[in-house]
């Protein structure tokens, strides 16, 4: 195949304890760790073994966010992207406006495989591959644990609530990809250094012409309810007892 | 009115109880009616069940044999083909679910509520992000269809003894070429299901390898107990992936949840936070789990839990 399209979204990173600001407009994202989504960061190192093995020419990676996701972008050419496109706004996007611009920009790059996160770790949406699939009106394969490309079809394994669903799907598709996939390798300063020069195409999102979808707003923040303080035994004996008073056992 | 459309979720003829959960949280919405359709190749033993829960006035069957698979790609243009009418098509935050949902959503052109834990009006809801640690209150636009996954672990199944009555229709559907089920690989077991079980024992990566894991299954055994697992457990390879509880897992709310050399990181206690009791044994007192947990016992699993299957079968 010639092109993979991958998305990178910039979101808090996972080893951060997110705190709702007091406010209740949001979490606290001030001089807090910003990282690629995990998920985003193994569909990369996916796509870059595709094209490894000989099997795609190109990995383009995708960024839709304020200026600030050149970092992550930076990051994945470092990783070993060929290039990076930037589609650039300051607001919020809905995940079906997400997925009308990765559409928008399909119709540009005409990519056999587009590869994205099973969900971003700061709204866990876990929506727009599949509305991008619905929209593209091809196929998706969402929680993949394996991928195996073979010329215009692809099999995949999918990590189901019973277990594991095996699918074949035909090409262009949408996969989204799970945590067992891979382990994303580390980027190397000398990467660092070459990826600076790799092309970083930036647009701004009002370019597109997207028809925007009515998002769903976010009213109000606020930290989940805490539960009550626990108690410690000493023993077994102890354990036993106070399963027993509360009559769980 | 609100008038609510459920996907029932189902494998080899039965319901899934995620579709009882689904009608527990529609039925929090004002004023609401409640139909289920089935989506299957024998509906008629699935809408028999749908039909008896309580809430559900009617149960619509979309029969076609192309339904032996419950991909997206098949079900979703069924579900959008009778969807005019409704203000809500709701469907479980399983798997299914999760992926159908999107697919049916962005083909009515409209955004998703993901997780709903909390109904606060017929558009306003309130569901988790960041793995949990915030809870946020959100609005649908209300002249579009709602649609929305149910987070399960936050409701609990309505009860039987409904009598809805059961309508066969007939939808144009087309099988999509492009997407082909090749095999599902189930795991078998006896024992209570992850996500239903009153009760489960987890275990995680101190348990050091797949023989010693069976300590876990023993004494989930003694209790009567699903199994649940850590990410960590499930990447070495003790148990298979269905087991895994937490952001990328399954979230359960069992009423008693054993976490045994599990240290507690956020993303598996985002799997947990609904569980009624929890217990922790781990060896290191400072382990975050246990500032979760309501029963702590520091110390060794490996003598933990032989004492522990003596005094219980004692
Ligand atoms: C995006 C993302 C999503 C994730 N999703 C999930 C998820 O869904 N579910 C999940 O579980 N994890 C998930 N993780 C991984 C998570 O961050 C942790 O790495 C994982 O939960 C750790 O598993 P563990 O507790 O078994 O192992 P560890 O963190 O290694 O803990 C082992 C514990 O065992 C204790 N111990 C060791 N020996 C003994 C002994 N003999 N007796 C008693 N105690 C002992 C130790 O003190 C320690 O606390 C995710 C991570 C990311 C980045
Ligand atoms: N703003 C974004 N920029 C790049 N990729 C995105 C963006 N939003 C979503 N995605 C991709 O879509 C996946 C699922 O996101 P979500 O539907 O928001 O959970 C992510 O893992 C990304 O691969």
């Amino acid at each position: 195949m010639d092109k993979i399209l991958v998305g990178l979204k910039r979101v808090v990173d996972y080893n951060v304890r997110v705190r709702v600001r007091s406010d209740g407009s949001g979490v606290e994202t001030d001089g807090v760790k910003m990282s690629i989504n995990p998920f985003d960061e193994i569909a990369l190192e996916e796509a870059l073994r595709i094209k490894e093995r000989g099997d795609a020419n190109e990995v383009i990676v995708v960024s839709i966010g304020s200026g600030d996701s050149q970092q992550q972008l930076r990051t994945g050419l470092a990783m070993g992207a060929d290039r990076a496109i930037l589609v650039e706004t300051s607001d919020r996007v809905d995940a079906l406006t997400g997925a009308r611009i990765f559409h928008k920009l399909i119709d540009r790059e005409n990519p056999d495989l587009v590869i994205l996160g099973k969900q971003a770790i700061d709204d866990d949406n876990s929506q727009t591959g599949q509305m991008l699939a619905a929209i593209w009106e091809r196929p998706q394969a969402t929680f993949a644990s394996t991928l195996v490309i073979d010329g215009s079809k692809a099999t995949v394994t999918r990590e189901v609530d019973v277990g594991l669903e095996i699918i074949e799907i035909d090409l262009p598709a949408v996969v989204t990809v799970d945590l067992r996939m891979n382990d994303p390798r580390y980027v190397k300063l000398p990467d660092i250094m070459k990826a600076k020069k790799k092309p970083l195409e930036q647009i701004p999102l009002a370019e597109l012409n997207i028809e925007k979808a009515v998002a769903i707003s976010q009213v109000k923040f606020e930290p989940p309810t805490e539960r009550a303080k626990g108690v410690m035994v000493e023993d077994v004996a102890g354990l036993v007892a106070t399963l027993k008073d509360k009559g769980l056992i | 009115m609100s008038k609510i459309l459920i996907v029932a979720e189902h494998a080899d003829d039965v319901l899934n109880p995620s579709t009882a959960k689904c009608v527990a949280c529609a039925s929090e919405i004002p004023d609401a009616e409640i139909h289920v359709v089935v989506v299957a190749a024998n509906a008629s033993p699935i809408a028999a069940e749908a039909a008896s829960l309580t809430s559900v006035t009617q149960v619509l069957c979309i029969d076609n044999p192309l339904n032996v698979s419950q991909l997206a790609a098949i079900v979703a243009p069924q579900v959008v083909a009778m969807a005019e009418g409704y203000s809500h098509i709701f469907g479980p935050s399983t798997t299914f679910g999760r992926d159908l949902m999107p697919r049916v959503a962005a083909l009515l052109g409209v955004n998703q509520v993901s997780d709903i834990m909390e109904v606060l009006g017929s558009h306003s809801f309130k569901r988790p992000v960041y793995a949990g640690n915030a809870i946020v209150t959100v609005e649908a636009p209300a002249n579009l269809p709602l649609v929305a996954t149910v987070r399960v672990a936050s409701y609990r199944s309505v009860p039987d003894g409904g009598n809805a009555t059961i309508n066969s229709i007939e939808v144009e559907s087309q099988s999509p070429e492009h997407t082909r089920l090749i095999e599902l690989q189930a795991g078998k077991s006896d024992r209570p299901d992850l996500q239903t079980a009153a009760k489960v024992v987890a275990g995680g990566r101190a348990l050091g390898s797949e023989e010693k894991f069976q300590l876990i299954f023993q004494l989930a055994d003694t209790l009567g107990a699903g199994v649940g697992a850590t990410r960590a457990a499930v990447d070495a390879g003790y148990v298979p992936n269905e087991l895994q509880v937490g952001q990328t897992g399954k979230i359960i709310a069992p009423e008693l949840y054993v976490a045994i050399g599990i240290s507690g990181a956020i993303q598996h206690l985002t799997g947990i936070k609904d569980a009624g009791t929890i217990v922790a044994i781990n060896k290191d007192p400072d382990a975050p789990i246990f500032e979760v947990a309501d029963i702590g016992l520091v110390g060794d699993l490996f003598a933990i839990i032989p004492e522990l299957q003596a005094a219980l079968s004692g």
